[in-house]
C-alpha cells in the first residue's frame, strides 16, 4: 500500500503519471465523475484548514466518492488523549483513503505505519505538504509545458515556508533548473536546504533581496508571506517589507510570459491590483489543486480509468 | 595522579569526548550489570586535551555500535588476559530506536509518549542521522 507523507516519495516517474492523469481528468473531468463510487475519503484534520480540507473533499465528490471527517482536534478524540495510531486503526475501518493534517511534524508518517488504508500527509506542522507541492508542479507543468529549464524565483519567507522547502526538493530533479531566491537576510533558507540539496546537486541558485533586478529572468515567482512576527526588531520590518510585495510596477520587469504562483492565503504580499494581470495565477493553482488530488486519490486507491 | 588498575578481561570505552561518560553509561544501561565498571572522567590525552574513559570488567555481550552514533571518536578496546585482543570498530547502525531521542519540539514524538524514538542513517559519510516522524537531524558529538 502507498502512502503520500513526503513530495519525495513520489519518484519523479510517478509524478508524471499522477500530473498526466490530473490533466486528463480536467479534460474530461465528466469521465471520471463515478470512478470513486462506493469509495470514502476520511479528511482527520487536528488544526482548522479551508482550502486544504475543502479541496481534498472537493476531489473525492468530483470523482462520486463521500467524505467523512472532523475539521479540528476539539471535534475529535484527540480532545480525550487517543493517540494518532489508534485513530488511524479505527478509522481503516470506516473509510477507505484518508486525508490528515495534524500540528505536529511526522504525525502523518506515525499514522501510516498503523494505518490499512493510504494516507495523504495533508500537511505536518511545519515540515511538509505534499499535495501543495503536486498543485504547485502541475501549474508549473500546465502553464509552461515543462518542469525543466526553468529559472524559479521564490520570494519572502524562505526559512519558515515549508511549500518552498518541498518544491526546492521536488524541482532539483529536473534538469536545468535555476533558483533566484528572494528574501530579507533573516529568512533565508535554511542551512540544511542549501548545503544537503542545492549544493550537493550542484544546482545553480542566487540569494538576494533584491527582487526588481532578477525580475526579467524569471519563468516562474513563487511568493510567500513575510510574516511581521518572523522579524526581530519593527525596524527592519518597516525597511524591508515593501521589497517584497509584488505590485503591478515590480510586475512590468517580468517576461510576458513569467506566472506568479502563491500557496495561499495572501494577505499583502501581492497587491490585489496584480490580481487582474493575466500573469497571476494563484487562484488558478488553487483550481488545479483539486485535479492534482482526485488524479492522487485515484492512484493511491489503485483504481483504473 | 589517579591510578585505575587493569583489566584482566573486559572493555575499554576510550576517547568518549571530556563530560561524556554519563550519558554513554546510562545509554548502555551498565548500571544494571553485575560488574566493576571505573569511570575515568577529565583523563589526560595528547590527542583531545582532555577525555573520558569507561572501563568494564569480565565478559560482555552488549552492542556497541550505538556508541558511534552518540560519539564518533569513540574507540573499543577489548581486553583478554591483561592484552589488548581486538579492538573495535564501531559501524553506524541504519537505524536506531529509543537510543536517542528526538529533540524537535513540534515533532510528534514530544506529544505522544508511545511513539518510539526512532532515527534513520541519512549520510553515511557525514555521520547524520534524522529522527524518522520529523526528519530533525540528530546533533551527537
Amino acid at each position: 500500500m502507498k502512502h503520500l507523507i513526503s513530495p519525495l516519495d513520489l519518484s519523479v516517474r510517478e509524478l508524471e503519471e499522477i500530473l498526466n492523469l490530473g490533466q486528463a481528468i480536467m479534460k474530461t473531468p465528466e469521465k471520471y465523475s463515478h470512478v470513486c463510487e462506493g469509495k470514502k475519503l476520511a479528511t482527520l484534520f487536528y488544526e482548522p484548514s479551508t482550502r486544504t480540507r475543502l479541496s481534498f473533499e472537493a476531489a473525492m465528490l468530483n470523482l462520486g466518492g463521500k467524505v467523512l471527517g472532523f475539521s479540528s482536534a476539539d471535534t475529535s478524540s484527540a480532545s480525550k488523549g487517543e493517540s494518532v495510531a489508534d485513530t488511524i486503526r479505527v478509522i481503516s475501518s470506516y473509510a477507505d483513503i484518508c486525508a490528515m493534517r495534524h500540528p505536529k511534524e511526522g504525525a502523518p508518517t506515525v499514522a501510516a505505519m498503523h494505518s490499512g488504508i493510504p494516507v495523504i500527509n495533508a500537511g505536518d506542522g511545519g515540515h511538509n505538504h505534499p499535495t501543495q507541492t503536486l498543485t504547485d508542479l502541475f501549474t508549473i507543468k500546465e502553464l509552461t509545458g515543462r518542469l525543466d529549464n526553468l529559472t524559479i524565483g521564490m520570494c519572502g519567507d524562505l526559512k519558515f515556508g515549508r511549500t518552498v522547502h518541498s518544491l526546492i526538493n521536488a524541482m532539483v530533479r529536473y534538469e536545468n533548473v535555476r533558483f533566484i531566491l528572494v528574501s530579507p537576510n533573516e529568512l533565508k533558507i535554511p542551512d540544511y536546504l542549501r548545503q544537503e540539496v542545492l549544493e550537493t546537486c550542484n544546482i545553480d541558485y542566487i540569494e538576494t533581496n533584491e527582487l526588481e533586478k532578477y525580475m526579467p529572468e524569471l519563468d516562474i515567482l513563487y511568493m510567500t508571506r513575510v510574516q511581521r512576527e518572523r522579524f526581530f526588531n519593527e525596524e527592519d520590518y518597516i525597511r524591508l517589507k515593501d521589497s517584497f510585495i509584488l505590485d503591478a510596477e515590480k510586475m512590468k520587469y517580468a517576461k510576458k510570459d513569467m506566472y506568479v504562483l502563491h500557496p495561499l492565503p495572501r494577505v499583502n504580499e501581492i497587491a490585489a491590483e496584480v490580481d487582474n494581470d493575466p500573469r497571476a495565477v494563484y487562484f488558478k493553482q488553487a483550481k488545479f489543486g483539486v485535479y492534482v488530488r482526485m488524479a492522487l486519490i485515484i492512484t493511491l486507491l489503485g483504481l483504473s480509468v | 595522579m589517579l591510578n585505575i588498575s587493569g583489566l584482566n578481561e573486559g572493555i575499554v570505552i576510550d576517547h568518549i569526548q571530556a563530560g561524556g561518560a554519563m550519558k554513554i553509561y546510562e545509554y548502555l544501561n551498565l548500571e544494571k550489570l553485575d560488574c566493576q565498571v571505573a569511570i575515568i572522567k577529565n583523563a589526560r590525552s595528547s590527542k583531545m586535551g582532555k577525555k573520558d574513559i569507561i572501563k568494564i570488567e569480565g565478559p560482555l555481550d552488549i552492542d556497541l555500535n550505538v556508541l558511534g552514533v552518540l560519539d564518533h571518536n569513540i574507540t573499543i578496546n577489548i581486553i583478554k588476559n591483561n592484552r589488548i585482543a581486538d579492538k573495535k570498530f564501531l559501524e553506524l547502525p541504519d537505524t536506531v530506536t529509543n537510543i536517542i531521542k528526538c529533540k524537535n519540539p513540534r515533532c510528534i514524538t514530544s506529544a505522544e509518549q508511545e511513539v518510539p524514538h526512532k532515527f534513520k542513517l541519512t549520510d553515511r559519510e557525514k555521520r547524520i542521522y534524522r529522527c524518522v516522524y520529523c526528519e530533525s537531524k540528530f546533533k551527537g558529538n
